[in-house]
């Protein structure tokens, strides 16, 4: 405390310095040429912050500020002069000297086949960024054939690594598959699973350390997984929900949003967001709690927050059941 | 951690398998790399890994089960489902397709029932992919559980002796001559003592020269060493060619401490010359990488075998057991005061973990998914450190460059692909075997050693370098088998496959087989890999069923794209490679034809 | 934290109690910090400790012995930091003195810590670049919580880890405006911005700026009231979001007082336990989304709240409701809005003075000190104990002694019970039990799985927990993280589980603050025909009862 226990002390006591946070190692400033512009950035940037800096948007769906990039996606694949592989621009740091092209012919049709393959294997219709990308992209994942038949419940948590079913004739195989409903508070929808490994990585090193879930299966049968598929209930999941915070796609929902949008009631036009403090301790998350219709129909944490980084926990996440109760 | 459980408890049998097999073991620091033998103890004494023996291991080794899960549902060796005891994995990759595996999957189905069901509740089968016994095949794996579990590799294999195996008999396999035809010849360097000595004697290797490499090496000291295999331009077999002088020479300024690692998970559809030489000619293995060790400051090696041999394994144990008996490995390797050892390590049936950044995420427990690149392993490899990695018969090629220097080597073969190299001949050929060559042999010379081409004589195509190489065609007989060479004629020599076909066969079914083998055994970890490999063989289905989406040479042309965006876009080689062997086909050969109205 | 070098969390079970600052701790352990976990059970926050010799079990209600130990360790293997100690404390010839006697052995022998993992605490924490040391209600719910405290805070005066970049000393609050009540001046003794209620200057500027004559003495905290409720000196009670019916220890008493007075008003969101008692309940908004203003966390960080749903028809925000009672009572106060009533604040608190709004809003909150408007705001205190010479007082060193809890453990009540908190609940659970966790366990009681064989009860038996101030019927789970003799219980569901029928009162005399973490009970397997009453009745009920006021 800086003030001081007697009734009669100077309150309060003299000002200090003001607290020194040691400096950041210093960083060399590396330069590179990014579709023909020069570009400075600090040694250990990557070139997807580079791109960023001279205002180049790169389109991205496995990558999170507050995540290890695990570059599994390759949609933010760019060109570098000399390498004879595209790389990943969200976690390829920036060298002295590299020549990057962010949209040659060879970007734009691995980020175009990128986006084919997921949407004529995934359910993208509640990806966010997904459509935007598609028409820059110019992409038609109908190229592939129609869709095959989604498969029966638990079929795909029982494949067997390095076995599959012959192609379905003419059809394009997809991950479709039954919603996981296992408990109240979340669902799981791995027909629109890119495998981004975000929740896997949330609900592990990078925020819960929790590991709930892994990487199962192999191939096109990988699939995030509980262990033996033991519903959430069974499993180490403590329902911070943080895996829904960072789901690009949807698959991941809360249950509230899940309901809703089963009775065709969800409408993010009618929503407001309102950052506020959650209750529950004394951390100081900030909440933002997303209202329709004066109901609280989920909540969230700024990414940029630097309490939360996004992340919260169970009470924060699901406990404002109470405050619609409103009778 | 704070680890949770289900409330699945493991049984007796299961605790035994797993306390044995981590009895000694120093459980600090990196134990996680454990999970994988212990895996396999599990699966080995009950045939399956069920939740509780799961939940037990995790417990053991501080692995949270999720995780562990998904590593045992990696593998296809492991089962996560119950599971009969006696499994038969029957071949009917490409160059058994050749030799018959439809016929013998046919009269094992007949036997056993449908693949993956049993009727008795003590064996099935199963389709495998190349089991690397192409010079025997059709081949198979019997694998049956127990305390000890029981594992055979039969090749050539016939449904008669599969079933006495899968009951327990031993079944005698032939001569090495058939796998080795060159056996005895003069003027050999790496299968000088192939089939001359009893590959479980030490005092066998010593009396052929054995050992003498290690001795030379001491005496020169470790810069003297790598300065040898500079000078020697020995470049990796594996398939990358990269020099190996150069990763040495970068290992030994990196920090401590290092790591070597033997890629001996050789599993490239038609490879089998790492196998032969493990199996034969294990010490010399051991001796090269205890060179490599001491020449790049490395006192920890790893032997990461194939799963899929059990011969090597036996071999390699063997092996290492009588070298720390006799003080050629340890903490004073003839009494010079070096101080190396190797940990054999088992891979459990995953073709990707040969790539080397997914080999190592193997050793270290966790699912075999290769890392990017940057960094690499040589900066950030095995647990964080700096990691020497190399393949089998490249570490075996360091013996000759020490004893008779690098410069005598580099006269071996052309200029720019040095020293003798071994071939995996298979498929349509009267003699098929390892082969060692000085590199510049042509296509031709090669399958004249192999004595001529067999079956029908009309040979359509020939696959170099494997499912990840390309297809050529007799005429290119005259190009030589260099890196250069091979290059030249738009293949590559890959794992040194060559594999031809006469006209019997038909090219779209080994097209569709090889396609099936990338969407199998892609980890899935990058989308361009997992679909790609997916969509790439839902097209050939569709090109081979004559059902074209819109025309032929549409399909085609998608298939050039998905190929440019694997390529390109994949993070690893898997996905990189998986269309080049299709294309060269498409590029090449009359398969596909427009169906004219 | 994330860039410290080692972790204490002494009487915190953060993993649970504040996930996500334990998710910052757990950013350091990855970096290689280590964690040692004080507390008499293997907790889940324990289980992240130094593999092995992290988690110091001790005893419950032996802190300051084992403080002590460590002080006396530290000092015997000269890895005090003496020029810190010379330049910056006072006391320490006293405090030295004090610890003498506590040799590891005695430390071992009264706090059950091995002496070898006492050693080893004392050096790693004496020895690291940077420390944290935390604590939570484990240290402060004892009779001699305040003492508890500066056992610890002496520690980090005598390694120095204080007053810098990653080393300091951290209470982690259980709620988001505990660190800001008391900053607002609810406390019995402090006007906002700690002011000293009794100092005459500081009172005069408050009666200035308010135009009020303020009380020139220090009132009642919690659990002076309740004394003098006792005394009849206190007969009306206005309650304003608090439930004490079910979160004070001994529940009989407190039903018996609250129960007695003339005049009992609650001020609640929730139709709580206590409203039940109420004459007058006044139904107010949710302060952290149905209102606005500002609440301060365990960083000193005041944050805003916002509305984000106005509140149900009837229910009213605080001030609203505090003005009108206002007016009621003859004095206009206006209808100010939060904004305003800070700015208020502002003009009298020198260490807010610095947070507009504004600024609160731009800069994702602010930590106080803040003096002015140009002041970035302090990221941690006491930097200027390590000017030379120190800029203000000098820290002082408290010789404290072991006084063990006031509930004595005797043969009729050999079991040491404690308190907690789960991950998905929250103090009595009357909002959080509205929600479908699938994490929740039934109310009941841990024990250690030895304890249960000789009671001869299974997981699942009901059984009866028997205190020298009440009884409950609870059924019992085994927990390997506990020690024998050890017994573990939750306040989160007084439908089901009275757990504050059976704890003591025993008040801290500085901080009001009972001994929730020490009673001594007796447990007693049920009959096994005797299905209780009070159980049957009460085991389906929880969170149904409650429901919002209305007007």
């Amino acid at each position: 405390m800086t003030f001081q226990d007697a009734p009669d002390s100077k309150i309060p006591v003299p000002r200090g310095p003001l607290p020194v946070v040691p400096p950041p190692r210093p960083r060399r400033a590396v330069e590179l040429t990014i579709d023909g512009q020069s570009v400075a950035v600090p040694e250990g940037a990557t070139l997807l912050e580079a791109a960023r800096q001279i205002g180049i948007d790169t389109p991205t769906l496995c990558f999170l500020e507050n995540l290890t990039p695990v570059n599994v996606c390759r949609i933010c694949v760019v060109e570098v002069e000399g390498s004879r592989t595209l790389v990943p621009a969200c976690s390829r740091k920036a060298e002295p000297g590299m020549v990057v092209h962010t949209d040659s012919e060879r970007v734009r049709l691995s980020r175009r086949m990128v986006l084919e393959l997921l949407g004529s294997s995934v359910d993208l219709s509640t990806a966010p960024q997904i459509p935007g990308y598609m028409e820059r992209y110019d992409a038609h994942p109908e190229r592939f054939g129609p869709p095959a038949p989604p498969a029966r419940d638990h079929e795909r948590d029982l494949a067997r690594p390095g076995h599959h079913h012959p192609p379905h004739d003419g059809h394009a195989a997809t991950v479709g598959q039954p919603v996981k409903v296992d408990n109240e508070l979340y669902v799981r929808d791995y027909s629109k699973c890119i495998l981004c490994y975000k929740c896997v990585e949330a609900c592990g090193t990078d925020a819960q350390n929790t590991f709930a879930i892994a990487l199962a299966g192999r191939g096109f049968e990988a699939r995030i997984s509980t262990e033996y598929d033991v519903p959430l209930p069974d499993s180490a999941c403590v329902y911070c929900g943080n895996c829904i915070g960072v789901c690009p796609t949807g698959a991941l929902m809360f249950k509230s949003e899940f309901d809703l949008r089963q009775a065709e009631a969800w409408d993010e036009s009618r929503q407001t967001a309102t950052d506020t403090i959650c209750p529950y301790c004394g951390v100081g998350c900030t909440l933002t709690v997303h209202v329709q219709d004066e109901k609280i129909v989920k909540a969230t944490s700024p990414i940029d927050h630097d309490v939360t980084r996004g992340h919260l926990c169970i009470k924060g996440r699901f406990g404002w059941e109470w405050v619609n109760r409103r009778e | 951690m704070d680890l949770h459980f289900t409330a699945h408890e493991p049984d007796p049998e299961e605790m035994e398998a797993v306390d044995r097999r981590l009895a000694g073991l120093p459980l600090n620091g990196h134990r996680r790399q454990y999970l994988l033998p212990v895996l396999h103890a599990i699966q080995d004494r009950k045939g399956w890994i069920s939740p509780g023996a799961l939940n037990y291991a995790c417990q053991r080794l501080d692995v949270p089960p999720a995780e562990a899960f998904g590593v045992a549902d990696f593998y296809a060796l492991f089962q996560t489902r119950p599971h009969p005891p006696v499994t038969v994995h029957v071949c009917d990759d490409i160059a058994c397709h050749a030799r018959g595996a439809e016929a013998l999957c046919a009269e094992v189905e007949t036997a056993l029932g449908p693949a993956g069901e049993s009727r008795d509740g003590h064996a099935t089968w199963h389709r495998s992919p190349c089991l690397g016994l192409c010079e025997r095949a059709p081949a198979a794996l019997v694998v049956a559980s127990g305390d000890p579990p029981r594992d055979q590799a039969l090749a050539p294999a016939t449904s008669g002796d599969i079933l006495s195996a899968a009951v327990g008999v031993p079944i005698p396999q032939p001569d090495l001559a058939t796998s080795v035809p060159q056996t005895g010849e003069p003027g050999l360097k790496l299968l000088a003592r192939v089939g001359r000595i009893d590959p479980t004697s030490l005092d066998d290797y010593r009396a052929a020269g054995g050992f003498l490499a290690l001795r030379r090496a001491f005496e020169m000291g470790p810069a003297a060493v790598v300065r040898e295999v500079v000078d020697s331009k020995l470049v990796g077999r594996g398939g990358a060619a990269f020099p190996t002088g150069v990763k040495w020479q970068g290992a030994r300024s990196a920090t401590l401490p290092r790591y070597l690692v033997c890629n001996a998970d050789e599993s490239e559809p038609g490879t089998f010359k790492d196998r032969v030489l493990m199996e034969n000619d294990p010490f010399a293995l051991i001796e090269a990488m205890t060179i490599a060790g001491f020449a790049t400051g490395c006192e920890k090696g790893y032997l990461y075998l194939r799963g899929e041999y059990p011969l090597a394994l036996a071999r390699i144990e063997n092996a290492l057991q009588r070298c720390r008996e006799r003080g050629f490995l340890g903490d004073d390797i003839l009494g010079d005061g070096v101080r190396f050892d190797i940990e054999l390590r088992r891979g459990a049936g995953a073709y990707i973990c040969g790539e080397e950044t997914a080999l190592m995420n193997s050793l270290e427990g966790r699912r075999g998914e290769p890392r990017n690149k940057p960094p690499f392993p040589t900066e950030a490899g095995l647990f964080g450190a700096p990691t020497v990695i190399n393949n089998v018969e490249t570490l075996v090629n360091v013996l000759p460059i020490v004893i008779e220097g690098g410069k005598a080597f580099a006269a071996i073969g052309t200029e720019r692909s040095t020293g003798p190299k071994l071939f995996c001949v298979s498929g349509h050929v009267k003699r098929p075997g390892v082969y060692e060559a000085p590199f510049g042999i042509t296509l031709g010379e090669l399958i004249d050693l192999a004595g001529g081409f067999d079956g029908s004589g009309r040979i359509q195509a020939i696959l170099l370098g494997g499912a990840a190489g390309a297809f050529v065609t007799p005429d290119h007989l005259d190009a030589p088998l260099t890196f250069e060479g091979t290059r030249a004629i738009g293949a590559t020599l890959g794992s040194a496959v060559v594999m031809p076909f006469d006209d019997t066969v038909d090219l779209r079914q080994i097209l569709r087989r090889i396609a099936q083998f990338f969407r199998d055994e892609s980890c899935g970890q990058c989308v361009p890999c997992r679909v790609g490999t997916v969509r790439q063989e839902e097209l050939l289905h569709r090109l081979a069923t004559d059902r074209p989406l819109g025309s032929v040479a549409a399909e085609v042309a998608l298939l050039k794209e998905l190929g440019q965006a694997m390529r390109d876009a994949s993070i690893c080689g898997l996905g990189q490679t998986a269309s080049g062997a299709i294309e060269s086909a498409l590029a090449r050969l009359p398969i596909y034809q427009e169906k004219t109205l | 934290m994330e860039e410290t070098d080692l972790v204490i969390l002494w009487g915190s079970n953060a993993r649970e109690a504040h996930p996500i600052f334990f998710h910052h701790v757990l950013k350091a352990i990855h970096r290689g910090a280590r964690l040692y976990a004080v507390d008499p059970r293997k907790t889940t926050s324990a289980q992240w400790a130094v593999s092995g010799t992290g988690h110091l079990p001790l005893h419950v209600g032996t802190d300051i012995p084992l403080a002590n130990a460590i002080a006396r360790e530290i000092l015997a293997a000269g890895l005090e930091n003496r020029s810190f100690i010379e330049n910056a404390t006072s006391g320490f010839d006293d405090f030295r003195r004090s610890v003498e006697p506590w040799t590891l052995e005695r430390a071992e022998l009264v706090t059950g810590v091995p002496a070898a993992q006492i050693r080893e605490l004392a050096h790693a924490y004496a020895r690291a670049d940077r420390a944290v040391l935390c604590w939570t209600l484990g240290i402060t719910e004892h009779h001699n919580a305040v003492d508890n405290v500066r056992a610890l805070i002496n520690l980090s005066l005598l390694t120095g880890h204080v007053g810098r970049y990653g080393s300091g000393v951290c209470p982690l609050r259980g709620q988001n405006n505990v660190q800001g009540g008391g900053d607002m001046g609810a406390l019995p003794d402090r006007l906002p911005g700690f002011q000293h209620v009794e100092n005459d200057a500081l009172r005069a500027k408050f009666e200035r700026a308010w135009g009020v004559t303020i009380p020139p003495k220090g009132g009642w905290h919690l659990s002076g009231m309740f004394e003098a409720m006792e005394h009849g000196e206190m007969t009306a009670l206005y309650v304003i979001g608090e439930n004490p019916a079910n979160s004070e220890a001994d529940q009989h008493r407190t039903m018996r007082l609250l129960g007695g007075l003339d005049t009992l008003v609650v001020q609640d969101m929730l139709f709580t336990a206590t409203a039940e008692l109420a004459h007058v309940v006044l139904p107010a908004a949710a302060g952290w989304c149905e209102s606005e203003g500002t609440v301060t966390n365990s960083e000193r960080r005041v944050q805003r709240v916002r509305r984000a749903l106005p509140p149900p028809a009837g229910v009213r925000d605080d001030v609203e409701i505090l003005c009108d009672l206002a007016r009621r009572m003859g004095r206009d106060l206006g209808n100010p809005t939060a904004e305003e009533l800070w700015n208020e604040l502002r003009t009298v608190s020198p260490p807010h003075a610095g947070m507009s709004y504004a600024r609160l809003e731009a800069e994702d909150g602010l930590q106080w000190p803040c003096y002015d408007e140009s002041h970035p705001g302090e990221l941690y205190l006491h930097g200027r104990l390590w000017e030379r010479p120190v800029v203000g007082p000098r820290a002082p060193f408290k010789a404290v002694e072991h006084d063990p809890p006031v509930d004595e453990l005797t043969d009729e009540f050999p079991i040491r019970l404690t308190t907690g908190r789960h991950l998905d609940s929250y103090n009595t659970g009357v909002q959080t039990g509205l929600y479908a966790s699938p994490l929740r366990r039934k109310a009941g009681i841990d024990l250690h799985p030895e304890d249960g064989w000789r009671l001869g009860v299974a997981e699942g038996d009901p059984v009866r927990v028997i205190s020298r101030r009440g009884s409950v019927v609870a059924p019992v789970r085994f927990d390997p993280g506990l020690r024998p003799g050890l017994a573990f219980m939750t306040l989160h569901f007084p439908d089901q589980v009275a757990t504050n029928e059976l704890t003591i009162d025993a008040v801290d005399p500085d901080s009001g603050t009972s001994e929730f973490k020490a009673t001594a009970v007796r447990i007693e397997p049920m009959r096994p025909d005797g299905t209780d009453a009070r159980l049957a009745g009460r085991q389906e009920t929880h969170g149904s009862a409650l429901h919002r006021p209305r007007a």
